[in-house]
């Protein structure tokens, strides 16, 4: 190759390699904040700050939902299976929400350890299949939803 | 091999090749498309969870999957340009950008479609969708970046080097799902391993993954003809080839 070509093919890489390292490092030191919500097990071992608005996501707990019947206000608990955050919240759920799915609520959490929501969004896993196939695999592999976090999948 | 790249960056030749290349993709790429929509919104399954609400993933998916290979076509453009200095790479770098434009915000509009019923939201600051809309705005800076320059060679040198500094964005959109707890699921497609996705539903997402591939080669090379047609209207080649 030309060195003149071969001088700016290294100058070109290089650029690619710097600011790829420079983005690196700056989302390495922004880790928290680009994290969407904080699991249970945070937030139970006090690393969530009290008093600010949060998000918090896991797992509602199955048998947990108990819906208020004077309002529309709902109390369930989050899980990650290492925590458990007691969540209230007084609104519309969306159609997905339901026990042993995945949620993402955001609120404040009190000095108690209970979070009171704003707003509470569905989120569902990787898995997509026709109804049958659902229900042939209902019973035989319990927690198929698998956790929704870093690790499933 | 090599021939067949120094013939690439001669306008007269690639302006006979995307002709004849058209000539093909168009057809393949409608059938394709159609195809795949029928078999997607009409013939497969429902979803045990959404319902008939996934069946958006059909657009959804293949909108994104293409507009970030899209970007890696446009920056491997502008190292060709900047390196061995061809003008067909400067050419081609400026078809790729409306088009990966234009399949962002598809990927974004559908996007915030599908979240509201599924999720609850339209918009969530969840790590992907802010990479995704960091990628529209790498795009439309390329776009805005050639216009800013009277001197082309110039402007062509300034967005190689712009989209080689976006690609960083690329790999962070594909693993934020894993790096970071976000609202996006992890991939449901896995190149190793058993797909999260049942058959019948990923055998039409694949087919139209390819048709978007298809759509997007055939919407560059238009473009890249156009801008020829712009550029060369005073050659003689071009006139005999439009005679």
């Amino acid at each position: 190759m030309h060195p003149k070509r071969k001088q700016r093919l290294t100058l070109a890489l290089l650029v690619v390699v710097l600011s790829s390292a420079a983005v690196g490092l700056v989302s390495y030191a922004l880790r928290g904040n680009i994290n969407l919500f904080y699991p249970p097990a945070d937030v139970v071992a006090g690393k969530a700050p009290i008093d600010r608005a949060i998000r918090v996501g896991g797992m509602v707990v199955e048998g947990s939902v108990q819906r208020s019947e004077h309002d529309l206000t709902t109390r369930f608990a989050v899980t990650d299976y290492d925590g458990v955050v007691e969540v209230s919240y007084t609104g519309i759920l969306p159609d997905l929400f339901a026990e042993g799915e995945g949620v993402v609520a955001s609120g404040v959490l009190a000095a108690d350890g209970s979070f009171r929501a704003t707003e509470v969004l569905a989120k569902h896993d990787e898995n997509y299949m026709p109804p049958e196939v659902a229900e042939a695999l209902q019973g035989k592999a319990p927690g198929t939803a698998g956790y929704p976090g870093k690790d499933s999948g | 091999m090599w021939t067949f790249v120094h013939k690439m960056g001669s306008p007269p030749w690639f302006y006979r090749f995307a002709t004849i290349v058209i000539r093909w993709l168009l057809p393949t790429v409608l059938l394709a498309l159609l195809a795949g929509s029928v078999w997607g919104l009409l013939y497969a399954p429902p979803d045990f969870r959404q319902g008939n609400s996934y069946r958006i993933i059909y657009i959804h998916v293949p909108a994104a999957v293409v507009a970030l290979a899209g970007y890696y076509v446009m920056a491997i453009a502008g190292l060709v340009s900047l390196v061995w200095k061809i003008k067909m790479a400067d050419t081609a770098m400026r078809a790729v950008a409306p088009v990966g434009a234009a399949l962002t915000f598809v990927a974004l509009v559908t996007g915030a479609i599908w979240g509201k019923p599924t999720w609850g939201a339209w918009w969530v600051w969840d790590a992907r969708i802010t990479s995704m809309l960091i990628l529209f705005f790498l795009y439309l800076g390329v776009m805005a970046l050639f216009e800013a320059y009277d001197d082309k060679a110039a402007a062509a040198k300034a967005c190689a080097v712009l989209s080689l500094v976006g690609t960083v964005n690329i790999p962070i959109i594909y693993k934020s799902v894993d790096w970071w707890y976000s609202l996006h699921q992890p991939a449901s497609i896995k190149f190793t391993g058993e797909s999260a996705i049942d058959a019948s539903m990923l055998y039409p997402l694949l087919l139209m993954i390819g048709a978007f591939y298809g759509l997007f080669a055939l919407l560059v090379l238009l473009n890249m003809k156009a801008e020829l047609l712009g550029t060369h209207r005073q050659s003689a080649w071009l006139r005999s080839e439009l005679r």
